[in-house]
């Protein structure tokens, strides 16, 4: 039943995505600047239909409809609620189902919001909005999905990866696809400009919003997957380089180059085509990475049962998505005069994007170079965090650098004449970099130097909120989100240095020693969950010097369904350090392998981003209050 | 150079495009099961205790060899040792130990605690020699003969069943 309801609204999604290509295009040729009432019409029936839709979905992994195919695979009616409507979007047809969602709910507040435009180019925007809506729609229906039905019914279903069954991974997805998926309206908007010859700098309002929206989201979404694999994956990081990973870093670097030279182009009327660049370019790299985790190329704690069909698919689309953009460009783009001042706020946002590109090829040869290797030489390698660490670590200290002047250089041309200012937080970021290495422990040259110019960023955005404050002319969103930044590669660079990691085979009643530390496994216990069994031990950390003692207790969990094995990490925070414990059993014997870190200031490192998503949203209150 | 930039973008993007459709369609997990039957060229191992290099030739000596990867850091390597100790009485079989990137006194320890199974124990500290053999996780095993045919292959600990097979194929 569940299953001809959703692939009738499926269907009717189709259907009306048509209406709305059909007579926009219809009222593109007539005169006047009102958009008529039955495009917004067909439009909100359209969100309307594929909301219930989606809950309609929801709806079956509720109640454990085990006639879909998607149900039977990730679900399993002994699991707790909460994670039965999480599973929804744990696979891949689910997922698929939350980007349609997406494309077409910003497809309708676009129209909604952007009344001061001219009618061409939001009616041609939603045109190709609405093409990226029926693709997707025609692979959701005939390659992937969510509302096959399986006949004769199953009894009971699969059950959900474990490690998926997990607070932070159950709004995972949603948050990082309102970043990927978010940018398909700027795509769509980037495409109409070019072909409606909207190019005026209003054309910046249409869209600033949309990009900052997705760009908070997709950090968020980012921290909520690391704060995940750091708890979860048992590796004590958080950050592994993983080629999804990557995926997901690809588009942000993409969008924060786009909303700093989108302030250049509001500002100062420069930059037109790299902006479209950008916009383009930012769907495109989401697209990609879609691709990249969908289609099985590459592996990865991502991966979701490949098919090769599916990926031929997306690549296919891909491929018109970009030849498409690319068209268009070639076909309007004018060459344009910058006449920068080296020594002006363009220069500065312009020397911020080559470094988001920098970044952002790095990544991505890194990510795709292994595909190479394989297609061209039959050699099968993979690129792991040494070689991210060692092109794109350097280069953060120049970064930071900028980044830390930058705003505060005039438009048009600046004088300089505050340099020895710099020079004197240089030299306060040094002393307490030395400071640090006096009272603690000392680390390599390029440690220093990342710290060093981490503070000179924390400081001048702290002496910039200060002055700005006196003349009250304050950017908050900007100093927040900067200064965040500072503290964040401040909080990793010491996180790195100052962590302490020791592997022991252990067993009960033994004491281990180490630095200043004890740790001991004190107990063993078997405890009976509703959805699994679990070892858990209890393991004594003592601090020597302080005499302080912490529990412990990491689990060995053994999953019913699908039977599994997991190492749930035990992890104790405050507000200067971590501890982090391991346990996995060996086989045959009566030791235990534990794996102790203590990780210094973790807990900043997420709040530090947090920190810089809120700059983000400020920013857009701000926006929204202007207008 | 505009025109050379507009004519080489597409072309670049086609060459990533044609790359990635390729490779849709290679298997993507590392599989080294194609070694099996395949002879061993060249092995240079060093000796664990002394400064003397164990090669292909005195793998020859032996009517059958069973390599094997271990670690005193790797909890499935104490898993299959008692296997490895079994399978040391035999006759036909003779084992060759390689210490893969492991510190002496940790794998001295190891072997104290659980028994030596090793006729000849070398050391792969730099992980090297893994790689050329097609290593790439341990414990891995590899059943090699006196023509250093690669027989089989046991990727993660032995089970009583791969011992059974190793059994028959020496006997």
């Amino acid at each position: 039943m569940l299953s001809n309801l959703g692939n009738l609204l499926l269907f009717l999604n189709i259907f009306l995505s048509a209406a709305i290509i059909f007579s926009a295009l219809k009222y593109l040729k007539i005169s006047g600047n009102l958009i008529p009432k039955i495009i917004y019409q067909i439009s909100t029936f359209q969100s309307t239909s594929i909301i219930i839709c989606f809950f309609t979905l929801v709806g079956a992994f509720i109640i454990s409809d085990f006639t879909l195919i998607t149900v039977y695979q990730n679900s399993h009616t002994l699991k707790p609620t909460f994670y039965k409507i999480a599973g929804t979007w744990g696979n891949h047809e689910g997922s698929l189902l939350l980007w349609v969602i997406i494309l077409i709910i910003f497809s309708f507040l676009f129209l909604v919001f952007t009344r001061k435009h001219p009618k061409e180019f939001r009616l041609v925007t939603i045109v190709i909005q609405n093409i990226l809506i029926v693709g997707f729609l025609f692979f959701i229906l005939f390659n992937s999905n969510p509302f096959s039905a399986l006949s004769p019914t199953p009894s009971e279903g699969l059950g959900l990866n474990p490690i998926l069954q997990d607070p932070a991974l159950a709004i995972h997805p949603p948050l990082l696809y309102v970043g990927f998926v978010g940018s398909s309206i700027y795509f769509s908007a980037a495409m109409a400009s070019l072909i409606t010859n909207y190019s005026q700098t209003s054309f910046v309002s249409s869209i600033k919003n949309w990009v900052l929206i997705s760009w908070c989201f997709q950090s968020l979404g980012i921290l909520v997957g690391s704060i995940w694999a750091y708890y979860e994956l048992g590796w004590g990081g958080f950050w592994f380089w993983d080629p999804v990973e990557n995926a997901s870093l690809l588009p942000w670097f993409a969008m924060t180059a786009l909303f700093h030279s989108l302030i250049v182009f509001e500002k100062r009327g420069l930059f037109y085509f790299w902006v479209i660049t950008l916009c383009l370019l930012t769907f495109i790299l989401s697209v990609t990475g879609t691709f990249l985790v969908r289609s099985g190329i590459l592996n990865s704690v991502h991966t979701f049962a490949s098919d090769p069909a599916r990926g031929i698919y997306i690549l296919l689309f891909l491929t018109l998505m970009i030849f498409s953009s690319i068209f268009l460009l070639f076909k309007n783009y004018k060459k344009e005069n910058y006449n920068l001042n080296p020594n002006s706020k363009e220069t500065f946002i312009l020397i911020n994007n080559w470094f988001m590109m920098f970044y952002l090829i790095t990544v991505f040869l890194g990510t795709i170079y292994p595909i190479f290797t394989d297609v061209l030489t039959e050699n099968k390698i993979s690129v792991g965090p040494p070689f991210y660490n060692m092109v794109i670590i350097p280069i953060v200290v120049i970064f930071l650098l900028v980044m830390a002047i930058g705003p505060k250089v005039k438009w048009i041309k600046e004088r300089f004449t505050n340099l020895k200012n710099y020079l004197f937080i240089l030299m306060g970021s040094t002393l307490i970099n030395l400071l640090i290495i006096f009272l603690f422990k000392s680390y390599s040259i390029l440690s220093n130097l990342i710290i060093i110019s981490a503070l000179f960023l924390i400081i001048s955005s702290l002496i910039d909120a200060i002055k700005s404050y006196r003349s009250s002319k304050i950017d908050f969103s900007r100093i927040i989100s900067h200064c965040s930044f500072g503290f964040l590669i401040l909080f990793i660079g010491l996180n790195n240095n100052f962590s302490i990691e020791k592997d022991y085979n252990i067993k009960l009643g033994e004491t281990k020693n180490f630095n200043n530390y004890s740790i001991k496994l004190q107990n063993l216990v078997l405890e009976d969950f509703s959805n699994y069994k679990a070892v858990i031990g209890e393991l004594v950390i003592n601090n020597k010097n302080t005499n302080q003692k912490n529990i412990l207790r990491p689990e060995i969990r053994i999953y019913n369904n699908p039977q599994t094995l997991t190492y749930e990490a035990a992890i104790k925070s405050n507000v200067i350090k971590d501890y982090y414990l391991t346990m996995s059993n060996i086989d045959r014997s009566e030791y235990y392998n534990i794996k102790f870190q203590k990780k210094p200031l973790m807990i900043w490192i997420w709040i530090s981003v947090v920190m810089i998503v809120f700059g983000g949203f400020l920013r857009l209150f701000q926006n929204a209050k202007n207008n | 150079m505009q025109k050379i930039i507009k004519i080489s973008i597409p072309i670049i993007l086609i060459f990533i495009i044609v790359v990635l459709f390729i490779g849709l369609n290679k298997d993507t997990n590392y599989n080294t099961n194609s070694l099996i039957g395949k002879k061993i060229s060249k092995i240079n191992l060093k000796h664990y205790n002394e400064n003397k290099f164990y090669k292909v030739d005195d793998l020859k000596k032996n009517k059958y060899t069973l390599i094997n990867f271990w670690a005193s850091w790797c909890a499935p390597c104490r898993a299959e040792h008692s296997l490895l100790i079994e399978l040391s009485k035999e006759k036909n079989l003779k084992l060759l130990g390689v210490n893969f990137k492991d510190k002496k006194r940790q794998a001295d320890v190891f072997l104290n605690e659980l028994g030596n199974p090793y006729d000849f124990l070398t050391k792969d500290k730099m992980g090297k020699n893994a790689v050329n053999l097609g290593v790439y996780g341990i414990p891995e095993s590899i059943l090699v003969d006196k023509n250093l045919t690669i027989l089989k292959k046991f990727v993660g600990p032995l089970s009583s069943k791969d011992f059974n097979s190793i059994i028959e194929i020496i006997n």
